[in-house]
């Protein structure tokens, strides 16, 4: 191995030109990095008595959720609020595609009535992609299938670095069901972009082939490292990242039971005894307490899942400022 | 990109010095002490004029006045006309505005669209009592019925013309120049 004394500058940013934000892979270390520092520089907005600033005044942002969502949408949409943007949310359960229109001519007639930002969750990945090459509109990726959610690894970016004061060397261990996961997927792009070794720990069954290779290559030369056995994730980790158990993977007998995942893979005081001082618990909700992760870990000392939330909002505030001021129209796909 | 270059040298540091010590016995005098005032410089170099101040009046009074920093991007009047938007810093303003005498701290006043926004920004963040304006230089060619209330130095400009304020935080030099065009210069 090299020794480590490269003098590289990791602050530097890079100007934002995209209209879209469609996933971490797509960006750059330094507009990753010019994201995370505007992020900081909004958070101080919903510190204020007056949680409003009027920088997207007469602009529009419609949430357009083809799945169910709180967090994620109350969060933009707070975000837009305080940023002076006007607010449309359309979830599919009541709009015209339970009628049969597509999903392209449900954009057309958002843009006919000129809205500016698009902001897109659908179960399956790629659709926030293909929505963007047809619209001259700003479309923010809220979550594409087991695709990608990059305001959340954004969000926990932001996290890791306000705690730690930075993300380079850092180790940080994903446990869970990482086949299903955007979140894992984005937070492995972001955090080997910005020189974070990542550690994925759980179920074969849960865990897709080929997940080592993905992520920018770090200082070790792989991507990602893969671990059955948590113990061995928590033992050199700055950070555990905890993913939701759906219920569902029970049922399609990926896990046996939830019961037996919790003992496998559950995150609880005693398992945390070996850990690294200082260490972070991370969570992006909402949270399967005593499944994944028990109420007193959830609760206690190291977790930072409710920080998770609150920088969830300035990074959203940053990520609609960002796009909205991009050039539009006839651009080059990248 | 048009090229500029420097015209003359208008002030060095050493008139920055004095005008920066005025300015403070100015404000000193009309507020008649440091009773309920703060200090708010604009992002970059209105902050760096304001810790000066805060300095200055510290010397000639014995008493430390709060300063803040404000950033302005968030409330101009042109981001949707300049791509890509511009880098937004923070906001520091680490007390309460409201009922407090605050003066607004610039290098330059230009069209006032820049002091606009800070008074817009201001009054998100609480009453202040009085706002006042001190600048280091009024260039004039104003678009917006603003007015300083404390002038370092009035200096009459083209409209193509720059005025460069340099402060040796950031600028590794300690002066202010007036600045135009180099590709024809002569033809003005």
């Amino acid at each position: 191995m090299m020794p480590t004394a490269t003098a590289k500058p990791s602050t530097q940013t890079a100007p934002w030109t995209k209209k879209d934000l469609l996933g971490l892979r797509e960006l750059s270390a330094g507009e990753i990095r010019l994201l995370l520092q505007t992020a900081e520089s909004f958070r101080e907005i919903s510190l204020r008595p007056i949680k409003k600033v009027p920088t997207l005044r007469g602009k529009t942002v419609v949430n357009l959720f083809f799945e169910p969502s709180t967090r994620t949408r109350t969060s933009f949409e707070l975000a837009a609020k305080r940023l002076s943007a006007d607010i449309v949310n359309i979830a599919t359960q009541s709009s015209s595609l339970s009628k049969g229109e597509t999903i392209l001519d449900t954009v057309k007639n958002l843009e006919a009535l000129k809205v500016d930002v698009l902001v897109i969750r659908h179960a399956a990945a790629g659709v926030p992609h293909l929505i963007a090459r047809h619209a001259t509109s700003s479309v923010i990726n809220a979550g594409d299938g087991s695709h990608e959610h990059p305001t959340q690894a954004l969000l926990d970016l932001f996290t890791i670095q306000e705690r730690k004061g930075r993300l380079e060397g850092l180790n940080v261990s994903i446990i869970g069901d990482i086949a299903h996961s955007r979140v894992a997927r984005s937070d492995i792009w972001g955090l080997t972009k910005l020189g974070a070794r990542v550690t994925v720990c759980g179920p074969p069954t849960l865990m897709p082939p080929q997940i080592e290779q993905l992520g920018a290559p770090g200082a070790g030369g792989a991507g990602v490292r893969v671990t059955h056995n948590v113990d061995a994730a928590i033992r050199d980790a700055d950070v555990l990242m905890l993913l939701r158990i759906q219920h569902e993977r029970q049922e399609s007998m990926l896990v046996p039971s939830l019961r037996e995942y919790r003992l496998r893979y559950g995150i609880d005081r005693d398992r945390l005894k070996g850990a690294k001082p200082g260490l972070l618990i991370m969570h992006p909700g909402p949270v399967n307490r005593g499944v994944e992760l028990d109420s007193a870990v959830a609760d206690g000392p190291f977790s930072v899942i409710l920080d998770q939330v609150t920088n969830g909002l300035a990074v959203r505030m940053a990520v609609l400022y960002l796009v909205s001021g991009a050039p539009k129209g006839d651009e080059d796909e990248g | 990109m048009i090229a500029f270059r420097e015209k003359a040298k208008v002030m060095d540091a050493e008139a920055l010095r004095r005008t920066v010590v005025r300015i403070a016995h100015e404000i000193l005098e009309h507020r008649k002490g440091t009773g309920q005032l703060a200090l708010v410089g604009i992002r970059t170099r209105g902050a760096i004029l304001a810790q000066r101040l805060a300095k200055a009046i510290e010397t000639i009074d014995g008493r430390a006045v709060p300063v803040g920093i404000l950033d302005i991007t968030l409330y101009r009047d042109d981001l949707s006309r300049v791509a890509p938007n511009p880098v937004v810093h923070a906001t520091e303003i680490p007390f309460d505005v409201d009922d407090l005498h605050l003066v607004l701290v610039d290098d330059v006043l230009f069209t006032g669209r820049t002091i606009r926004a800070a008074l817009n920004a201001l009054s998100d963040l609480g009453r202040p009592k009085t706002i006042q304006l001190a600048v280091l230089v009024d260039r004039g060619h104003r678009e917006l019925p603003i007015r300083a209330d404390y002038v370092g130095k009035n200096i009459p400009t083209h409209l193509r013309e720059h005025i460069e304020v340099r402060f040796n935080e950031l600028d590794e030099a300690e002066e202010v120049v007036i600045e135009e065009p180099a590709a024809n210069g002569g033809a003005a």
